[in-house]
């Protein structure tokens, strides 16, 4: 349609930084400086959420791979380079990040009045970092965006945010930080095997069993805690109480969807057998994260804690979904994902409406809003609604999908999972009962004002959005369905190169059990695949039986190690390289 | 024309809710009531042209990914198209006999709005052609069920009761939802010709669940029943529906009796063709269906609020629809629905113009001696009370009786479960007629009990409302007579719409066929013992039967169970893992411990750094002396 220019993509990720050299520019004596400041800061975000409009447009379903591909040397020496592309995840997660950083932009007009330079140049900078981590194809340069988004949103809460804004601000650090320094172990240590970090050419490669066990819980550490999982969410709720509604929605919005794109992006197609591995392991933690933060945001007391407890029900939803493997299951995660990063963002707004006017956040603050605010209750109904996934919602389709596709898997997951319907409704509809309806007893809030026209020109596109998505939700799943057919396939197609272990016997915690496999002797044949193993020093070569498992290695036609089917083994091999099994 | 029909309400909604403020509250009366005349028009010329065989028009693709697709259509068959005559008329009546009941009231376009909302709603549920689209309207509903519950948002009653319903119907809900997934996991398709076409050839999948094999058109049948439950108010998940009185008299009338409740009948005919090759949720469904028809009238014999009392009717009589259905008598099921549509709103509506007569007073107890003054109300309700009872001529005496008669060949044919079925349906068939006319009698007749200024004040309502009353009391006379034919003409009438091999007129025995009668004018009779000839006679039975009254009057006391069981428990259970689990555990192990061990390291590091001179040198010494040993025992040794 519009064609495929690969420094498109550099250009949005990069834009937002002239708008900073502007706004430094701007000098502060002029009378109308802030507000010079926050022009600036807004046309630079709508021309980068314009251009990458673009990217939607040029984008080719039908190919394959990485689009918008652009790379060039960085550290030559070092064979990293600065590469970014992408595919149809990263297509709507860069979409989000432009589409929410105006969005910020407007909402904060006018509740910020100290450090606007400061503040916008934050915001800028967060888009920066938010396109490039979701664009970047370097391992090394994916790790500089992700950690460096911290920066900007460590000093949005830590500097614009609330009364126990240095507590919020830290504890988020001090999670970050644990799992970030395994991920770099980790980059390392793939550095160090594979000799490249440039993903497209990880995605050929296939990693040895055990390191990929290693390298799996690596990252786990560091996108769990992003997304965040049970039990490393405890930062979530203090940090999005504290930080001011544009860091919120910014938080709750693009950088909660990190963890789990590096799920998608990482996990799964590098380490396929480790993910298989620790599959039940994600489920426990998301049923636990669905049913738990459910029940604690039950008994909130505060709006944006509530709404914060919700938000790692929700991810537990997408955690699930990414960890079927089904193409129901990781499309309706990547779609729940966008689907929150709207409805949560939105939720976070309408939470910011009220707090402007009455500076509390406190639900029996509140109470019989609908009296003087009717359009702010038709807006925070709506969110809430698509919150709970009530059909022809955005909430719906993701919700939906993830357990449709659990279903397939493992019924029983997706009948705990399932239980998350009736309580997500449960706290959402208290929370909206406590706020909007009752009588109006309190009489400071017997002057509230209405939704503002800047309000409503937020709230419109962001519902138009949730029923866009609710009811025709092919203009997305469209764009993001071929990549992720290909993601599954492949996944299943290398899954099959590893042997059988448990984790306990690659963490040396047990020693290799040798009833681990079922073999029906009566039904297979075997086959041979040369392949080098060094620890027999010698071209070995990998007995597999029919059904592409592996179960032991030959040398010189004798089996070294058979596992557990020495007795019966016919040990010669003819010349046609096929044994078969008394 | 199908397309037409079913927007024109979701047209009235747009402009009644976005431009309400705009139109004023005649506007938004019209912008609401001239299309649902319309879509009611159409709905019957759309009955008139169905042939029998199902028309799909397909509107557009809704999800798609992988395997999974759905899209946005209409099915008309004649299944849809009976539910779409019932649904747009009474809305239609209801609309209408909202500018009346509503006028005093001052958001009357969100009203109407909402009412135009439930309306396209049910309208979709009932054309879907797929069970997603099935399960859109079915939230739907529930949603305009909620808002309108909770209409009057300032009353507290009426938030918790909107929350519950929606609540309820939520963990009903769940059940469906899980349906939904076992569907698609056995035949790779949510949409129903798929479903039909290959549900033979899957019937003896077997789908391993909570660590059991269980049959996979059981365990589907099953899991959706569990939603029909939840939205029509069954057994166990009945609460709600009480409750669900707070909302305004229409409201009650429209979606908590005609319509919306009587969903999970409809889903469960338009499942027929899966249901019958599970006869074990069958026999459940009988069961569910009998049992809720009797416990739910005998709650209705005690209660004092005119709309709880006829609540629980509905609730009751939706269980004699199940019943029907579990025993494949989809057809007496679903005639039963259509009846039933006419002489609940009926009932309803007049109750709404009693209350409205009486200055918004529910209690019967206050109410009591105002045949003479409302009479034209009080005719209207005995007309919907013989058709409830099942009187002959009226409406109810077709359908109920078809359905006792079909309950009692189906146990002539050796299914046991039709005795039990007609056994019940009997039982309460008794109880029906005596509460109809405890309401009858407590309202109209004996002497006034209520304050003598609401008795001053006590007026027939006016034309724009009794006018919909008359319409539906036409309904509530001929429907059945008009109807029966049709109706049992089996697949002649219904196509393939619903599965047929049962339906039809059975044949009876005489005493059989009559004994309903006879039962119902025992139980008309009663009421009029207990509450005009001898009216100290319930207070006494009430203080005899003490236990057995309280029971009744407290609802089984199934709230109060609820309550402990569920509701506190969540509360506390919540409060538990936010302070304990978050708070004292993963923060206190976590981020606060390592930081508080951290300060607790450093602080005593620190302790070394006192600035005293002699201290350093101590600490040096002490160094020195150490690694002189250490280089002694390594070098020299």
């Amino acid at each position: 349609m519009f064609g495929q220019l690969p420094i498109l993509l550099t250009t949005i990720i990069f834009l937002p930084l002239i708008g900073v050299i502007f706004i430094l520019l701007v000098p502060k004596q002029i009378p109308r400086f802030e507000h010079n400041i926050k022009n600036v800061a807004l046309w630079t975000s709508v021309t980068t959420f314009v251009l990458s409009l673009f990217l939607w447009g040029g984008f080719d379903v039908a190919h394959k791979g990485f689009q918008f591909y652009h790379v060039v040397d960085w550290l030559p020496s070092l064979g990293i380079k600065y590469a970014v592309g992408i595919d149809g995840i990263s297509l709507f997660f860069v979409l989000l990040s432009t589409f929410l950083i105006p969005v910020c932009i407007i909402a904060s007009w006018r509740t910020i009045k100290t450090y606007i330079r400061e503040y916008m140049i934050c915001f800028l900078l967060l888009e920066i970092m938010m396109v490039g981590m979701f664009a970047a194809l370097d391992l090394v340069l994916f790790y500089l965006f992700f950690e460096a988004v911290l920066i900007p949103m460590f000093i949005i809460i830590g500097v614009w945010g609330g009364q126990r804004r240095v507590y919020a601000a830290f504890k988020f650090f001090l999670y970050t930080l644990l799992g970030s320094v395994l991920m770099l172990l980790a980059i390392i240590a793939i550095y160090v095997q594979m000799g490249t970090t440039s993903i497209p050419e990880l995605l050929t490669k296939s990693f040895p069993y055990d390191l990929q066990i290693y390298l799996w819980l690596a990252f786990f550490a560091s996108f769990a805690v992003k997304v965040p999982m049970w039990p490393v969410h405890t930062w979530l709720p203090d940090a999005h109480v504290e930080a001011p509604t544009a860091g919120s929605v910014i938080l709750a919005g693009v950088l909660l969807k990190m963890g789990a794109y590096g799920f998608l992006r990482f996990s799964l197609p590098l380490f396929p057998y480790a993910t298989e591995v620790f599959t039940p392991f994600v489920y426990t933690l998301s049923i636990i994260a669905i049913i738990y933060t459910s029940l604690v945001a039950l008994a909130q007391e505060d709006m944006k804690k509530l709404i914060a407890y919700s938000s790692v029900a929700h991810m537990g939803f997408v955690t699930l979904g990414i960890f079927t493997l089904t193409q129901q299951g990781v499309q309706g995660a990547i779609f729940q994902m966008l689907s929150h990063g709207i409805v949560s963002a939105a939720l976070f707004l309408c939470v910011g409406v009220v707090y402007d006017r009455m500076h509390s956040r406190q639900i029996s603050y509140y109470g019989g809003l609908v009296e003087r605010m009717p359009l702010y209750a038709i807006a925070f109904m709506i969110f809430t609604l698509a919150s709970i996934g009530l059909p022809g919602t955005s909430g719906f389709v993701g919700e939906f999908l993830v357990l449709l596709g659990s279903f397939q898997v493992n019924n029983l997951v997706a009948l705990f999972a399932t239980t998350g319907l009736i309580l997500g409704a449960t706290y959402a509809l208290y929370l909206y009962r406590r706020v909007i309806f009752g009588p109006l007893q309190q009489d400071h809030l017997k002057s509230i004002l209405d939704l503002s026209p800047r309000e409503i020109g937020i709230f419109v596109p962001l519902i138009l959005i949730v029923f866009w998505m609710g009811i025709y939700p092919k203009n997305f799943t469209h764009m993001v369905d071929p990549t992720v057919s290909e993601l599954i396939k492949n996944f299943h197609k290398s899954k099959e190169h590893f042997p059988t272990k448990s984790v306990a016997e690659v963490l040396g915690l047990k020693t290799p059990d040798q009833t681990n496999l079922a073999f029906d002797n009566t039904k297979h044949t075997i086959d041979f695949q040369n392949d080098y193993y060094p620890e027999y020093e010698a071209k070995s070569r990998k007995a597999k039986n029919r059904n592409g498992m592996y179960f032991g290695y030959m040398n010189a036609g004798q089996f070294i190690n058979s596992d557990r089917l020495d007795d019966e083994f016919v040990h010669n091999v003819d010349s046609k390289e096929k044994v078969s099994i008394r | 024309m199908a397309i037409l029909c079913v927007f024109l309400p979701f047209l009235g909604f747009l402009i009644a809710g976005l431009f309400g403020r705009q139109l004023g509250d005649k506007g938004a009366q019209y912008a609401t009531c001239i299309p649902m005349i319309l879509s009611a028009i159409l709905s019957v010329f759309l009955f008139l042209g169905n042939s029998g065989i199902e028309t799909i028009i397909p509107l557009f693709t809704w999800i798609e990914t992988g395997t999974f697709s759905v899209s946005w259509a209409l099915r008309l068959d004649t299944l849809s198209c009976v539910m779409m005559i019932v649904v747009t008329f009474v809305s239609t009546l209801v609309h209408i006999y909202s500018i009346g009941y509503m006028s005093h009231d001052k958001s009357i376009p969100r009203f109407m709005a909402y009412l135009s909302l439930f309306t396209f709603f049910m309208l979709m549920l009932v054309t879907a052609n797929n069970l997603l689209q099935l399960f859109f309207g079915w939230e739907g509903v529930g949603l305009a069920s909620y808002l309108l519950i909770g209409f009057w948002y300032k009353k507290a009653t009426a938030n918790a009761a909107s929350i519950k319903a929606f609540l309820v119907n939520r963990v009903g809900d769940f059940g469906f939802a899980l349906g939904i997934f076992a569907c698609f996991y056995i035949f790779g398709s949510v949409s129903f010709d798929d479903i039909f076409r290959d549900a033979a050839s899957h019937k003896d999948k077997i789908i391993h669940f909570l660590g059991h094999d269980f049959h996979a058109m059981t365990l589907i049948t099953f899991l959706l029943f569990i939603g029909a439950m939840g939205k029509s108010a069954q057994l166990g998940l009945h609460t709600w529906l009480p409750d669900a009185m707070e909302g305004p008299t229409p409201v009650s009338a429209l979606i908590h009796a005609a319509t919306m409740v009587t969903a999970g009948v409809f889903m469960v005919a338009r499942m027929s063709p899966l249901f019958e090759l599970a006869p074990d949720t069958l026999a459940f469904v009988t069961i569910i269906g009998g049992l809720t028809a009797l416990f739910a009238a005998t709650i209705a014999l005690t209660q004092n609020d005119i709309k709880r009392v006829i609540a629980y009717s509905t609730c009751s009589q939706l269980g004699y629809m199940f019943f029907a259905a579990g025993l494949s008598a989809y057809d007496a099921s679903i005639f039963h629905l259509a009846t039933h549509a006419f002489f609940k709103a009926l009932l309803f509506l007049g109750a709404g113009s009693v209350i409205h007569a009486m200055s918004g007073e529910q209690d019967m107890r206050q109410m009591g001696g105002i045949w003479r003054l409302i009479p034209t109300t009080y005719v209207l309700m005995w007309i919907g009370s013989l058709a409830l009872a099942g009187i002959p001529i009226f409406a109810g005496y077709y359908s109920k009786d078809l359905i006792l008669e079909s309950a009692f060949a189906s146990g002539a044919h050796g299914h046991m479960l039709g005795y039990f079925a007609y056994a019940i349906g009997i039982l309460t068939a008794l109880l029906t007629a005596f509460y109809s006319w405890r309401l009858i009698f407590l309202t109209f007749h004996g002497k006034p009990r209520a304050h003598e200024r609401v008795m001053a004040h006590v007026h027939e309502s006016p034309f724009v409302m009794i006018m919909p009353l008359i319409l539906l009391a036409i309904g509530a006379i001929f429907a059945g007579i008009l109807g029966i034919d049709y109706f049992t003409s089996g697949a002649a009438f219904w196509g393939k719409s619903i599965v047929t091999n049962h339906s039809g007129h059975p044949h009876v025995p005489f005493v059989i066929e009559h004994l309903t009668l006879v039962v119902v004018l025992v139980g008309i009779g009663l009421a009029y013992i207990f509450y005009l000839l001898k009216p100290t006679l319930p207070g006494i039975m009430a203080r005899k039967f003490k236990a057995l009254y309280q029971l009744s009057y407290n609802k089984y006391y199934v709230d109060e169970l609820y309550d402990l069981m569920f509701v506190r428990p969540s509360f506390i259970i919540g409060r538990i893992f936010w302070k304990a689990g978050d708070g004292f555990i993963i923060d206190g192990l976590g981020p606060d411990g390592i930081s508080k061990l951290t300060m607790n390291a450093s602080l005593r590091i620190s302790r070394f750094q006192t600035g005293y001179l002699y201290h350093y040198a101590f600490v040096m010494l002490l160094g020195v002396f150490a690694l002189m040993t250490w280089m002694i025992y390594k070098f020299l040794m």
